[in-house]
């Protein structure tokens, strides 16, 4: 039992500097901006090998709404090839895998995780997620934080069925840093987890974090409104600074204009109503686009600005009362932002929820169900795949079993949105990254071996 | 709350409400899928009855009673209350508003005299929250703060009335491991050294002649058979000369040493769950229960042998700290396989007592991944309704559909370990409860978010 606090208190993420954001690497965004035109920590990730295969006979959410009885999904070279009904005939050469009784979901996608830069075990020497020195860190990069033998990478592929995830900077900071997004592939460096391509976010954070690590040191900000001052200004230099040559090298300037040129994401971290209505209105006066709201625990009170702004609302199904601005939140809140026809994504921001992103998604859904709102299996599997890549700009390479797409699938024993399902076998571009019935395909990470348990299912 | 008193309730709202009088009253749940608790699969088209606040009978064939009202389970199911064991319930607010935050005192002189029973708050938002998620019983802690004691920790009903607590003083808390070694001075070996001296010190203090205080009977009553130490209503509380601890921390582990008072043990590590299993060694009347034990699956045999029961978090499988390297989802499941008592506990901060029956399911896949152990529907229920009571000291009075046991009932809209399920209708000693709350108030008032003729203010 974990020291007898609560798990936000003894962590250093959502409740203390927590929680939220930021993302992944662009190839044109970084460019821009960097003397060399290369973009700099390049991703050196290959698909493992793997073969062509047919999953035959399940049931098939495609995470873009679609839903296919006793269906079949081709995947091969990394890509899928088809997906479609009894009728889709197996190619030859393909290897047959029998999905009756079970279910396929394109790979589950966390867009907030802290694994690798508040990896386990939860020491001290290993709290990398927060530059707390200074309010504005816009120069930091999560990437260089990651520790990629951190154990749970491995947890949240074999429970979690994770393929995907968004590893963003902590939020004691107004402007956290950029995220990076890995494909959630075991590796000796992270440049060989890094997702090929996928443009970066900055993570930003409203609220209670940023004014009390900085309050509390007698500097700016101190309150909201600080928040808001300190934000602005830095908004108006990165102005001046993107409308310049942009000869010199500026680390933080080169990620605050990547944002104003749209090649760089914005996840915010933001918990309140009327701070993300104000958040909305900065980004207007800036000249910026908010991706999504991270947290996000009242965007059911303005469902209606959101889906109007077009900025998606990443949450927990039920988290609540940990920090004051986490005081109204309440378990219909997805369902209640998808009900006013806004987007929705499950988030983890937990080493431990993202093994169960499904399960906090069936919560929610059944939530919003006892209410009245009544939405689809097939919708609610998207909140933790195709609108978590979109949310990442990822949604035309994964995200959901479409031909072309990367292969990155889950055969589930059972319906995911059970309780009593789990993860079978998980493919990344078409590798056997995890089989629950071969012990060989069961990452064991460095930090692991020889100790108690080693190989254990976990 | 005691099931024969008389309370003044809120009006339990919906169409499904009982036309009920807000006191205990005698009533049936027929043709429902009932689930005892007891560790047995549920039962098809069976009833539970109700009769002056207690179960009267449960299962298939039960007839209803005259003049006892019927409600038409309608094929949906019933289990007892759920039991969280090892919770903050009633002590907080907001767990990061210091203010509205009782679950630790860092700051206090005190550690083992500390008592939450009094500031344990009925009327919190934590407690209605968790009404409505079905937890009927709870046990409550404080954190360990200055002290490697936490204090003497509390039994309670989630009912809507003032009395929340059922059992004041009923388990001292005590963490060793890093945690312990952390609060003592750096290491495991000065947390043992600061445990072994305090329970000696209280060892000498029991031997000594009661201090001629009245027990105040009648004040206070516990229900059962664990007496106040008439020593906490007297004497000087202020530090003597030892700052080890005070004479009122020494009085509070008398009846810990003599094994009046359960004495709840927090370690995670294979090798600090058999340096406790120990110390009855020297201390042979201690009533040990392990909390945490992440790695209790590699000591299943010697904690089987002790017969020492375990309070777990069920889905801790990360290597969180060098003393949890052996986690695994597993733990339990081995652990009954072995023959350990194990209940799931621990819900404390955003581990919510509500996420219980969720945990309790994951326990139920485990049975389908080759090389992990789970448990049976059946036992995964009694590892969140009976086997908790039973570890708390209410066992067969709570957390269990067996006649005499309290009228705690719950009526779900499906299988109540699925994530899909929900309670919709909660008793306590026999009375129907309110399950609104704060949340629930959000939820009516921002169905649309847009706001009509006025502000939504002027909605409620």
């Amino acid at each position: 039992m974990k020291r007898f606090a609560p798990p936000a208190l003894a962590s250093c993420l959502a409740l203390a500097l927590g929680a939220c954001a930021a993302t992944g690497e662009g190839d044109v965004a970084s460019a821009r901006g960097a003397a060399s035109g290369e973009t700099p920590y390049a991703s050196t990730y290959r698909a493992y090998p793997g073969v062509p295969t047919a999953l035959v006979g399940a049931t098939i959410f495609d995470g873009a709404g679609g839903r296919i009885e006793n269906g079949t999904v081709l995947f091969e070279n990394g890509a899928v090839r088809a997906v479609g009904g009894a009728d889709l005939a197996v190619p030859a050469g393909f290897t047959r895998i029998d999905g009756a009784g079970k279910f396929v979901t394109p790979g589950i996608i966390d867009i907030h995780s802290h694994l690798g830069d508040y990896p386990t075990p939860s020491v001290q020497a290993h709290e990398d997620g927060n530059e707390a020195t200074d309010p504005a860190t816009p120069e930091a990069w999560a990437e260089h934080s990651v520790w990629p033998q951190d154990p749970g990478f491995t947890r949240a592929l074999a429970n979690g069925g994770v393929t995907t995830l968004q590893i963003l900077p902590g939020s004691a900071n107004l402007f956290g840093g950029r995220s990076v997004t890995l494909k959630n592939v075991p590796a000796r460096t992270v440049q060989a987890m890094k997702f090929p391509g996928a443009p970066y976010s900055l993570k930003m954070a409203c609220g209670e974090n940023p004014k009390r690590v900085y309050g509390g040191r007698g500097r700016m900000p101190s309150t909201r409104m600080g928040n808001f001052a300190v934000w602005r200004e830095t908004w108006l230099d990165a102005r001046e600074y993107a409308d310049g040559k942009r000869e010199k090298r500026d680390l933080a300037n080169e990620t605050l204009a990547g944002v104003l040129d749209g090649e760089i994401l914005i996840q915010h971290h933001c918990y309140r109503a009327d701070e993300m209505a104000m958040v909305l209105d900065m980004a207007r006066e800036m000249d910026y686009k908010v991706t999504a709201f991270h947290h996000a625990v009242e965007s059911y009170k303005i469902a209606d600005l959101l889906r109007e702004a077009g900025v998606c609302s990443a949450v927990w199904a039920d988290w609540y009362g940990f920090k004051m601005e986490a005081y109204d939140g309440i378990p219909e809140n997805a369902a209640l932002i998808h009900n006013a026809g806004a987007c929705v994504v499950i988030h983890s921001d937990d080493a431990n929820g993202i093994q169960r992103l499904n399960q906090e998604a069936a919560k929610a859904q059944a939530d919003g169900l006892r209410m009245g709102i009544d939405i689809p299996d097939e919708d609610v599997i998207g909140w933790f795949t195709l609108n978590a890549a979109r949310a990442m700009g990822i949604g035309e390479r994964t995200g959901s079993l479409q031909a072309g797409k990367m292969a990155d699938v889950v055969l589930w024993n059972g319906d995911p949105l059970s309780v009593y399902s789990r993860p079978e076998k998980v493919w990344i571009d078409g590798a056997l990254m995890y089989d629950a019935l071969d012990r060989s395909r069961r990452p064991v990470s460095d930090f692991e071996l020889g100790q108690p348990g080693e190989g254990d299912v976990k | 709350m005691r099931f024969a008193a008389t309370f003044s309730l809120p009006l339990v709202l919906g169409a499904a409400a009982l036309a009920a009088p807000a006191a205990a009253q005698d009533f049936a749940i027929t043709n429902a899928t009932v689930a005892l608790g007891d560790g047995s699969e549920p039962i098809p088209n069976a009833t539970v009855v109700v009769r002056g606040g207690r179960v009267a009978a449960a299962g298939a064939g039960v007839a209803v009673p005259a003049g006892v009202s019927a409600i038409d389970g309608q094929g949906r199911w019933v289990t007892p209350g759920l039991f969280s064991a090892v919770t903050d319930l009633g002590l907080w607010d907001v767990q990061a508003v210091g203010e509205s935050n009782d679950t630790d005192a860092d700051d206090s002189p005190f550690g083992a005299a500390l008592d939450v029973a009094p500031a344990i708050n009925p009327a919190s938002q934590h407690i209605k929250i968790s009404r409505a998620g079905g937890v009927t019983r709870a046990s409550v802690t404080g954190y360990p703060g200055g002290s490697i004691f936490a204090g003497q920790g509390a039994l309670i009903d989630l009912g809507a009335d003032n009395s929340a607590v059922l059992r004041p003083r009923a388990f001292q808390l005590v963490t060793l491991g890093e945690q312990g070694g952390r609060i003592a001075g750096g290491s495991r070996v000065a947390a043992h050294a600061l445990f072994r001296n305090a329970l000696r010190e209280a060892l000498n203090l029991g031997e000594q002649e009661p201090l001629a205080v009245d027990t105040p009977e009648g004040d206070v009553d516990l229900g059962d058979d664990i007496p106040i130490d008439a020593r906490l209503f007297g004497g000087e509380a202020t530090r003597g000369a030892d700052v080890l601890l005070t004479r009122f921390d020494a009085a509070a582990l008398v009846p810990v040493v003599n094994g009046r008072q359960p004495l709840y043990v927090g370690v995670d590590r294979a090798a600090d769950i058999l340096s406790v299993l120990a110390l009855r060694e020297e201390f042979p009347n201690l009533r040990l229960v392990l909390v945490g034990a992440a790695e209790g699956w590699l000591v299943a045999e010697e904690i089987a042998a002790s017969g020492v029961p375990v309070i777990t978090e069920p889905l801790v499988d990360l290597p969180d700290s060098f003393e949890q390297l052996g986690a695994t989802q597993s733990n339990m499941g081995r652990m009954v396989d072995a023959g350990v008592k194990v209940a799931i506990g621990g819900f404390m901060g955003d581990n919510q007592p509500r996420y219980a029956p969720q945990q309790a399911g994951n326990l139920v896949a485990l049975n389908r991944i080759p090389g992990a152990a789970g448990l049976s529907w059946g036992e995964a229920l009694a590892a969140i309704t009976s086997v908790p009571a039973e570890i708390s000291g209410m066992g067969g009075r709570a957390g269990v559909l067996a006649p005499g046991a309290v009228g705690d009932v719950v009526l779900w809209d499906g299988d109540p370990l699925e994530l899909g399920s929900a309670p919709v209708r909660v008793f306590i000693d026999g009375v129907e409860q309110p399950l609104e709350n704060h949340q629930t108030q959000l939820r009516d008032r921002y169905r649309t978010p847009q706001e009509d003729e006025l502000p939504k203010a002027y909605e409620w």
